[in-house]
């Protein structure tokens, strides 16, 4: 394999043998920040969310215990997410389901990394409370608890916040799956979790 | 697709599918109200301009050190627990996936929508060596299950309307009974699929971005069927252009903003997965990375048309144009369509099996205008038309090419042009449409209907009134 290594990087080198010396500079002039904060912040998560048909609910401590009431069925949950976040009838997944287990149950509750108010996304990076890939991927609906306090207000803080998540997977999600593949008519749900409920969790601050 | 000697060529299958008046009006309805969804998601980004220029400048900057960026993600890959495989051209990228599925004895793979992999003929050389891959993108599942061709980057089956994708459906799963209602429709590629995702082995992916600093690939999607790939099977092999980098994690702010607001014109896509490598316990134990030349170190070479490599696959530019939204994608002869499709076809498969593909354009501009990265589409066809016509020799249409490009940069020149124009027209004008000329305009206007040029120009009819 490694003749093919050296005649691509040969042919890339005399591709560019012509070119002036030095770099390129890249120009960084676009908003490394947006002007979003408090009752704002949250709203325009909910709001951008919502637009993609996810179910937003707002809680405090109180009304997660009943929002999580409510859920029927059989969930699935990572092995550490908090005792205060668990569905009435779960499973915990310590890795030992296989994925015709994860196919069957009704669902999953998990936490997130952070979420992204301009773009309405949650981001999940394998940390604690999130469990691996495949839990949020099989069931046909995700229970993702947004803690107010993980809402950051644009892709570039998004993007600044996970760098220490990696090298763990990461995965952006903005509203449940999607097709406009036939004659471009939007279907919600196609092989992700056809439902997406967004419960976000704390007192908004002003 | 585009073959040895080009045996359609665009003129040939423009006029074929103009004529076809189902697909134009899917075509005309596609590109419309993606147009829309994307001008509305782009006016609420204050800094666009300023994400575009971000984003020519990364790209420009990566491919001007290609070698050592390649080098560093080579390695971050493999310290990752990742397999690293280069592939000079489609046949040996294609060798490289058939081994890997050999050597674990699989005789079924999963696909995620991959141009990349479409260009290099992927199925067919599966197909041969007796491995069975599966579309699993909707459209792409039309495209198999009919035996068609993708007509969009984007919506590849957005030639087929709802009647025919039922018919096709009952026909190809074995279903009974089945409604055209999308949701429907959608609901039984998800049963038939599902099963796929949970017993297929091996998966074979394309790659949204390399980045070179975390060794990290990104792939974006809609439906979910990219993270059943990505996460499900025990073997994992992402074919990916060697121009697909990004230097580090943090330039994923820039095409994350880019990207999606583009291409769907969604503010952000259903799903993005981003994986390093190999995650014990989470997703595939074994990752390869094929990188893939397959002329592009060509497309590098020529100074003007490298910014070609600059292309994210947006879509944005196929929606916009004029040409394509009245011929669809059919007409390009090949995976790539629309304006991105006239410049990077013929420099990807060469000039002499696409030269008529430069010429499928009317110079408007707005591809370049919406382009994400910058890609001045309009350069790069009058640059490849000049190549086009050095290669087959002095014609006509050089001169004329010469002579239009002094005139669009001088305003005088062209004045007098469309008045001597006017005047030379008259014998073939008729309803204000030229439509038959001589030389040079005789070949432009075969499957063009070039509009007369006006009795008074928009410059005389100013100055009258005034
Ligand atoms: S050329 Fe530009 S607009 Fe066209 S698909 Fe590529 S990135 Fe998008």
């Amino acid at each position: 394999m490694s003749a093919a290594r050296e005649e691509v990087l040969g042919r890339i080198r005399q591709a560019l043998s012509r070119d002036p010396a030095g770099e390129i500079d890249i120009a960084r002039s676009y908003r490394r920040t947006a002007a979003l904060h408090g009752a704002e912040l949250v709203d325009r998560f909910a709001e951008r969310a919502e637009a993609y048909k996810a179910t937003v609910l707002r809680v405090d401590a109180a009304g997660l215990a009943d929002a999580l009431e409510r859920l029927r069925g059989r969930f699935v949950v990572p092995d550490d997410l908090p005792e205060e976040w668990l569905p009435p009838e779960f499973i915990r997944d310590h890795r030992q389901l296989g994925h015709r287990d994860l196919d069957a149950v009704d669902g999953v509750v998990t936490g997130c990394a952070l979420a992204i108010a301009e773009t309405g996304t949650i981001v999940l990076d394998a940390g604690v409370g999130q469990g691996r890939r495949a839990i949020t991927l099989l069931p046909d609906f995700h229970v993702c608890i947004v803690p107010v306090e993980r809402i950051v207000a644009s892709v570039p803080e998004a993007v600044a916040a996970l760098r220490t998540s990696l090298p763990r997977p990461l995965t952006f999600m903005s509203g449940p799956s999607a097709t406009s593949d036939i004659e471009l008519n939007r279907v919600e749900g196609v092989h992700g979790p056809r439902r997406l409920e967004i419960i976000i969790l704390g007192e908004t601050p002003d | 697709m585009a073959s040895a000697a080009e045996r359609h060529t665009f003129p040939e299958l423009a006029k074929r599918a103009v004529a076809d008046t189902q697909l134009r009006r899917n075509i005309g309805n596609a590109t419309q109200t993606i147009r829309a969804k994307r001008a509305a998601v782009v006016a609420e980004v204050p800094d666009w301009e300023d994400l575009r220029e971000a984003g020519r400048s990364l790209k420009e900057h990566t491919l001007r050190s290609l070698d050592r960026y390649l080098v560093q993600l080579e390695e971050a890959v493999t310290k990752a627990g990742g397999q690293v495989h280069w592939a000079r051209d489609g046949a040996e990228a294609s060798r490289i996936v058939i081994e890997i599925a050999e050597r674990h004895s699989v005789k079924e793979v999963i696909k995620v929508k991959s141009i990349t992999t479409e260009e290099i003929k992927l199925n067919e050389a599966l197909e041969a060596a007796g491995i069975r891959p599966f579309e699993t993108d909707l459209a792409e599942l039309i495209i198999q299950l009919g035996d068609d061709v993708s007509s969009h980057i984007l919506v590849p089956a957005i030639h087929r309307n709802r009647a025919e994708i039922r018919e096709l459906f009952m026909r190809k799963l074995g279903l009974t009974e089945l409604s055209d209602r999308p949701s429907d429709l959608t609901a039984a590629a998800r049963t038939y699929l599902r099963e796929k995702f949970l017993t297929v082995p091996m998966a074979v992916s394309g790659a949204n971005f390399g980045i070179c600093d975390t060794g990290t690939i990104c792939v974006v999607e809609s439906e979910g069927n990219g993270r059943m790939c990505l996460t499900l099977p025990q073997v994992l092999v992402s074919v990916m252009g060697v121009e697909k980098l990004v230097p580090t994690w943090e330039d994923m702010e820039v095409f994350l903003q880019l990207l999606p607001r583009s291409s769907t014109g969604e503010r952000m896509n259903p799903y993005n997965s981003f994986w390093t490598g190999v995650m014990p316990g989470d997703g595939p134990q074994e990752f390869h990375l094929v990188l893939l030349d397959n002329r592009r170190t060509d497309v590098l070479a020529d100074r003007t048309g490298r910014q070609t490599l600059n292309c994210i696959r947006c879509s944005a530019c196929l929606n916009i144009c004029p040409v394509y939204s009245r011929t669809g994608g059919h007409a390009y002869h090949s995976e790539y369509q629309g304006p991105i499709g006239a410049i990077l076809t013929p420099q990807l498969h060469g000039m002499e099996s696409a030269a008529s593909l430069p010429y499928a354009s009317s110079l408007c501009g707005a591809c370049y205008e919406v382009c994400p990265v910058k890609i001045n589409i309009p350069e790069v066809l009058v640059h490849l038309r000049t190549r086009a016509v050095a290669q087959s020799g002095f014609t006509l249409e050089k001169l004329a090419m010469g002579a239009a490009i002094r005139m669009f940069d001088n305003p005088r020149l062209l004045e007098t042009a469309q008045k001597i124009a006017r005047v030379a027209q008259r014998p073939f004008a008729s309803d204000g449409y030229i439509t038959g000329g001589i030389g040079p305009v005789r070949q432009w206007t075969k499957a063009r209907d070039l509009p007369a040029v006006p009795s008074q120009s928009f410059r005389d009819w100013w100055r009258t009134r005034r």
